[in-house]
């Protein structure tokens, strides 16, 4: 577990990284940090392993304070991928991934045998690759490449800073699906630095969303989606999104106002516009009523016939309002 | 053109202990330009600020006319070989120092910060990353220091240190063209000689995997 305790990053000329942040990053799970770009993001995650220091606050790795911490020994026992070229391109493949085994004088036999498992482990044939260089892999290989040698010293935690926002579409689909089923099997701490919501939602554990150096929120991938904490989460995340990743049972009768009318057609039921649709199916149902009141605080927004709400269904894509 | 090969073979001596004069002041000149300038060029490429200044002060000794210089330091150190051998490691000093500086400037930002974020320690990324990947760069600049200094070491022969000036000089005063040419063209296939060895050596420098 990382703990960032009233973090504030205070660069020399004066721009304020981070604002007082607090936020846990929990223990086996892969933790995605998303924000536009300038938030702060970035900062965050350098900080776990010192490659920033706090100006004030504190940093804590399984409730032991980083500040202490030897950085060299520190950053060997974290592993580290990098966006783009982070590999030596003048080291074949096998002294990439060998480097931290290396620096922590492994003995010889065992650093071979953790290349050769590690390689295996993304599917690059040992044999093949081993004793090559990296621009003679493609971009998604050599990426590949990158996170197993983050693995190679068997570190607890992770960090990853937009690790595949160079690769093309399709490798960084690909390479998103074979992290998520790596980290079923490895289950490392991760915490994870990206721009792109798609690729959050995708596969985070946990997702912190981050504006001008504050969290604006934290929380699951669903969380975020079913109750987003406020505008700016709501518009990052983005309607078509929010929209596609939920069914139309999960959404609320209010967001349907427009389909529905004013005039009463006949005994209603009285619910809250809050109220999600596959809730007011059911309620209707044990009621044995078959109009809606819908109202918030009181206030009538409209009624709803069941007539009402197919048509709501087959209108949903239309619906703009969230 | 016999004239010239009856001089060779009758001044074969002579030519003989110039070349190796030469070859010796060449080679010394550049081995501790070598010692001087890679060390600092590692040391400003780390402080940064320096650099500026110091890769000036190189410069303005470079400007300064080969001839020119060795009347300089004659009253100060008087005539001899040592006289000659400052002299041309102050010309050999530039190229290295420049080139050193930009290769190891020049190695991507992301590629260093990969190590350190590895944990690699400074040395560490000094030897492993830096140095390594503007290994090209330094050859490059220590084949054009050489190159150099062979043709500079030429007028050695007026502070008195030899090398195949001498010749030259000594067939310019007596009018003998035929003992211009067995100078000059020593020093001309030194110079060829050493650059072709060096491009070889810098071509085998270059790091394996960044040779595409």
């Amino acid at each position: 577990m990382i703990r960032f305790e009233r973090v504030t990053k205070r660069f020399p000329d004066g721009t304020e990284a981070l604002k007082d942040v607090s936020v846990v990053f929990p223990t086996h799970k892969l933790t995605v940090v998303i924000g536009p770009s300038g938030c702060g993001k970035t900062t965050l995650m350098r900080m776990v392993n010192k490659l920033e220091t706090p100006t004030e606050g504190d940093i804590s790795i399984d409730e032991e304070s980083i500040t202490g911490l030897e950085e060299v020994k520190l950053r060997r026992s974290i592993g580290y991928v990098i966006q783009r070229i982070g590999l030596f391109p003048h080291m074949t493949i096998e002294d990439n991934v060998s480097l931290v085994p290396r620096l922590l004088e492994w003995d010889k036999e065992k650093t071979a045998a953790r290349v050769e498992e590690l390689l295996k482990l993304v599917g690059l044939e040992p044999e093949v690759y081993k004793k090559r260089y990296p621009l003679e892999l493609s971009g998604g290989q050599q990426q590949r490449v990158g996170v197993v040698r983050a693995l190679a010293g068997d570190p607890n935690i992770i960090l990853m800073d937009e690790p595949f926002s160079a690769l093309d579409p399709i490798s960084r689909e690909q390479l998103q699906d074979d992290l998520r089923t790596l980290q079923q099997e490895i289950q490392k701490t991760i915490v994870f630095v990206t721009h792109d919501m798609d690729e959050a939602l995708k596969i985070a554990d946990m997702v912190v969303v981050m504006r001008d150096g504050k969290i604006e929120q934290a929380g699951s991938p669903q969380e975020l989606i079913n109750e987003p904490a406020n505008d700016f989460v709501r518009s990052f995340i983005g309607l078509d999104r929010i929209n596609r990743q939920r069914t139309f049972g999960e959404r609320k009768l209010e967001e349907f106002l427009s389909v529905f009318g004013m005039e009463p057609a006949g005994e209603a039921l009285r619910i809250s516009g809050g109220t999600t649709i596959d809730e007011a199916f059911s309620k209707l149902e044990s009621s044995g009523y078959s109009n809606l009141e819908i109202v918030d605080d009181g206030r009538v927004l409209a009624y709803a016939s069941d007539r009402d709400l197919v048509k709501a269904a087959l209108r949903k894509e239309e619906v703009e309002k969230v | 053109m016999r004239n010239f090969f009856d001089t060779l073979v009758s001044r074969q001596d002579m030519i003989q202990d110039a070349f190796l004069e030469h070859i010796y002041l060449s080679f010394v000149a550049v081995a501790i330009g070598i010692a001087i300038a890679l060390p600092t060029g590692i040391i400003i490429a780390r402080y940064r600020r320096y650099a500026e200044p110091v890769i000036g002060v190189t410069a303005i000794f470079q400007t300064i006319p080969s001839l020119a210089l060795f009347g300089f330091l004659v009253p100060i150190l008087g005539i001899g070989s040592p006289t000659a051998l400052i002299a041309l490691i102050i010309y050999a000093l530039l190229p290295i120092l420049r080139n050193t500086y930009t290769g190891i400037t020049g190695v991507d930002g992301s590629t260093i910060e990969a190590g350190r974020g590895m944990g690699m320690t400074r040395t560490q990324i000094l030897r492993q990353i830096e140095l390594p990947l503007a290994l090209p760069f330094i050859m490059a600049g220590i084949r054009t220091a050489t190159v150099l200094t062979v043709g500079i070491a030429t007028l050695a022969t007026f502070v008195g240190a030899g090398g195949l000036g001498d010749i030259i000089y000594r067939g310019l005063q007596s009018y003998n063209n035929a003992l211009v040419l067995a100078g000059a063209l020593p020093v001309a296939l030194l110079a060829i000689g050493f650059d072709l060895i060096l491009k070889w050596i810098e071509k085998r420098a270059t790091p394996k995997g960044l040779k595409n």
